[in-house]
């Protein structure tokens, strides 16, 4: 009876998989419990099990000790379950009130009542620390802020329960200190929370106990107090993980990249690169850290030919690349993993070989007086997945089937095959699981001993710290300190990408 | 069948045959609570479309600039536009082939090609002004495309009335050196119209395949069609690539003008409103889902629909209208092909 949530031995099998196969999920009343996995391990479909959205094989579902049937997600909200969804369910042009009740207004002779509903709301938000103004609009407030809508959204309608998935994907780092605080909260206001994720260092901090799911299966329930990440990690990923990034002392040689006062527009015409410098060394790793739109997106569209410079130069191996077509950009050497690998990356209705040639498609051998050569294009990429180790049916599958790890993977075939003198990583391994950031960081590595420049733009501290050689901070467009990854914290780094200054002697 | 369901290019085809089907059926639920006889009227109506020779031999007439208008669409749409203005590119391509074939006088050899090609250029003119207008300065397609229809049918009456009047509405009749149209092809249907047009929609439809899924250009038509911030993250041109589909795709419509100016009629009409056929060739597209071999198919039906549609009066004493009614209804049910995928899915599910 001490259990408000026991999920006994579901069974969901969808046609071809078992996706959750004999998993137990006990949470206790007053707990921030850890659903922890891989992608595509099953942790989302035992949530949707929970919130109604489908049904299980077998198995039975108990809140507060009572068996119950969760046929549809209102049955779910009756019984207290909320879910924060990963991708915002929000109104852009309604003010968070009128998100918020949407679809349980509460009406009197047919007309809503907004000024008690705001008066509730600011009253919850009071209560949880949450902060929201009920009267702003979704599309003014920031990402984190629209989060905890989406809090505020379950807690209005009772929710005792409260499911994150992923909450922390689209946070910066600040806010995800926030979010921790609010969590921390709901727990001593009474409510039960059920984090997924995999990130493990959020469960270190936050969680009491974690269930580890792998491939459908339920590993383990650990208490997080006697655990470790190496352990966790291994629980998930089913052997050993090395989270420290291993690679030998970099032998920097000639400067691939140089960049010197370097102006660029963003697109209300604003300088989000400001007059920057920065070197880039072949067999070195430089690392970017900064807080999301300091001008890291506009500096990395500006050197691939995706933005205008207004001014400064760009160049490669001593030949300027400044302002030249994408194209005559990426023959010059440069491969660009890119931030966004739906909108940029990858073309998902085309199959993983025509992804493969996205740049390299009207060369030889892929293609010959403007014909295609299908059969040679589909051996590149047949012999790319399997040394890059894609998972996927075949070279013809289209590469929206493919789960966002080897999505990436994929991309980061094409871009290193290709052997650029430059490799521009930015946000590698975001929404990816523990075994293939470990895969892509020992690439990047891979790529820096072969001799070639890297430039990787993260705004995770961790990969950041991990990976590079040198680390650039940037701040308001501009690089205000480079540091030596060995000689920093984390502490330090957050103050610079704050606008603060090194303390380079003393204080402690 | 559970392999062939889970099948998406077996899903692709399905989807407009069940459309199709359920369109007639749907016919065939209107005709009888307006106490028509439906065996009698399909039975008419089938009569119409192949029973004869010179059924089938309008049947193939009637589909051939089915075809080209289907494939214009269909080549837009994969560039990920939508070309609403095959109606004006068919009608400045009649009226080309018209004047080419009135005005000069050479060997057939030559003449049928060169004013198949002027036709063709003619269309694409058209198409290019939209495309030129979308990549430079982000006008939308559709507007423009509109709006070239109008001008496309009146500026064609009017260079009729000015340089080519024969009088009655009517422009001066093609040399025979310019003409589609064959006695061999009349005699072996019962003297249709049936003329030579059917061989370059199908070229037509083969080069529009072969421009898309075999060429570097067709890579890029594509790519830019789903996704036009990875084209520009892949160095692709994506203005140039805008407007060069809007062009292609204007000729096809060029070219299904010039069926009607060189085979079907030999001159052309001072319009007082739209043929319809460039329309159609979004229905067209739509029911073929955009490819070569569909549109073949979907042309055939449809053509073949039009063509029967007065036997069926005729004969079953159904009004011809019905025929509008099944043609939308068939688009309906592709348009709501979620319901019909949703179906089968369902369907795949409890068979397990």
């Amino acid at each position: 009876m001490d259990y408000v949530i026991e999920m006994n031995n579901i069974r969901k099998e969808f046609p071809g998989i078992v996706a959750n196969d004999n998993i137990t999920l006990q949470v206790k009343k007053g707990e921030i419990h850890a659903l922890l996995g891989e992608n595509g391990a099953g942790k989302s479909t035992l949530m949707n099990v929970l919130f109604g959205l489908y049904q299980p094989e077998k198995g039975e579902i108990k809140v507060k000790g009572q068996p119950v049937k969760i046929t549809d997600p209102n049955v779910a909200n009756r019984l207290g379950i909320g879910m924060v969804h990963q991708h915002f369910m929000l109104v852009q042009n309604f003010t968070v009130t009128e998100n918020i009740i949407l679809g349980s207004e509460p009406t009197a002779k047919g007309k809503i009542n907004i000024a008690k509903a705001t008066k509730e709301i600011e009253e919850l938000s009071n209560r949880y620390g949450l902060a929201v103004d009920p009267n702003a609009k979704i599309e003014d407030i920031s990402v984190g802020m629209q989060q905890r809508v989406e809090i505020l959204k379950t807690l209005f309608r009772g929710a005792e329960i409260l499911i994150f998935d992923e909450p922390t994907a689209a946070l910066t780092p600040q806010e995800i200190k926030e979010l921790i605080q609010i969590m921390k909260k709901l727990i001593q206001e009474g409510k039960s929370i059920i984090l997924i994720t995999h990130k493990l260092k959020e469960i270190m901090e936050v969680c009491d106990r974690c269930t580890v799911i792998r491939k459908g299966k339920g590993i383990d329930t650990v208490i997080v107090s006697e655990t470790n990440p190496n352990e966790l990690a291994a629980l998930m990923v089913g052997r050993e993980v090395d989270f420290e990034v291993v690679k030998k002392e970099p032998q920097p040689k000639d400067p691939v990249l140089d960049i010197r006062e370097l102006v660029v527009l963003d697109p209300r015409n604003i300088p989000a690169v400001n007059g920057l410098d920065l070197t880039v060394r072949a067999g070195e790793i430089v690392g970017i850290a900064g807080v999301d739109g300091n001008g890291q997106t506009e500096l990395i569209e500006a050197i691939t030919g995706l933005r205008k410079a207004k001014s400064g130069t760009i160049h490669l191996n001593g030949r300027s690349i400044t302002n030249l077509p994408v194209r005559k950009i990426t023959e010059s050497g440069i491969g660009h993993i890119p931030q966004d690998r739906h909108k940029h990356g990858l073309v998902l209705d085309f199959s993983i070989g025509e992804n493969i040639v996205l740049q390299t498609y009207y060369q030889k051998p892929y293609s010959k007086s403007g014909i295609l050569n299908y059969k040679s294009i589909y051996q590149k990429a047949k012999s790319l997945i399997k040394e890059f180790d894609v998972r996927t049916p075949s070279e013809y599958t289209p590469a929206r089937a493919l789960s966002g790890g080897n999505q990436q993977k994929a991309i980061i075939a094409r871009e290193v095959d290709r052997s650029p003198e430059l490799l521009i990583a930015a946000q590698p391994t975001r929404g990816l699981d523990v075994g293939a950031i470990e895969f892509i960081h020992s690439k990047l590595v891979e790529e820096r001993d072969k001799g070639r420049a890297v430039l990787l733009v993260s705004l995770e501290l961790d990969e950041v710290m991990n990976v590079s050689d040198r680390i650039a901070v940037i701040y308001e467009g501009k690089i205000v300190d480079i540091v030596n990854p060995k000689e920093t914290n984390e502490q330090e780094l957050g103050l610079l990408m704050a606008g603060g200054k090194r303390e380079r002697e003393g204080g402690s | 069948m559970q392999k062939l369901l889970k099948n998406e290019k077996f899903m692709n085809a399905l989807v407009p045959i069940c459309s199709a089907l359920l369109g007639l059926l749907a016919g065939a639920i209107i005709m009888l609570i307006s106490n028509y006889d439906p065996v009698k009227g399909y039975g008419a109506l089938l009569d119409g479309i192949i029973g004869r020779p010179k059924a089938i031999g309008e049947t193939i007439r009637a589909m051939t600039p089915l075809i080209l208008a289907g494939l214009a669409v269909a080549f837009a749409y994969k560039a990920g536009l939508f070309n609403i203005g095959v109606e004006g590119q068919l009608l400045v391509g009649w009226f080309a082939s018209v004047w080419v074939g009135y005005a000069l006088k050479l060997p057939t050899i030559v003449h049928v090609p060169l004013a198949i090609l002027v036709a063709a250029i003619a269309g694409g003119i058209w198409g290019l002004v939209p495309g030129l207008l979308k990549a430079r300065f982000k006008v939308h397609e559709v507007i423009v495309t509109i709006m070239m229809n109008y001008i496309a049918l009146y500026i064609t009456g009017d260079l009729i009335k000015r340089y080519l009047y024969a009088g009655n509405e009517k422009s001066y009749s093609i040399q025979k050196s310019a003409s589609l149209s064959s006695q061999l092809l009349a005699s072996l249907t019962e003297n249709s119209r049936l003329h030579f047009g059917i061989v370059v929609a199908l070229i037509a439809a083969i080069i529009m395949w072969f421009i898309l899924e075999k060429t570097t250009k067709g890579y890029e038509l594509r790519s830019v069609g789903i996704n036009q911030h990875a084209s520009m993250y892949a160095g692709m041109n994506v203005s140039r690539n805008i407007v060069l589909s809007m062009t292609i795709s204007g000729a096809f419509g060029g070219l299904a003008g010039a069926m009607e100016g060189l085979g079907t009629f030999g001159n052309m009409n001072v319009l007082s409103s739209f043929t319809g056929t460039g329309f159609d060739g979004i229905a067209v597209a739509l029911l073929g889902a955009n490819t070569s071999i569909g549109i073949i198919l979907a042309a055939a039906l449809f053509g073949g629909l039009k063509t029967a549609a007065p036997e069926m009066n005729f004969v079953a004493r159904v009004p011809s209208e019905l025929i509008d009614i099944i043609i939308s209804l068939i688009i309906f049910f592709v348009a709501s092909s979620y319901l019909i995928r949703w179906i089968f899915s369902r369907f795949s599910k409890e068979g397990e």
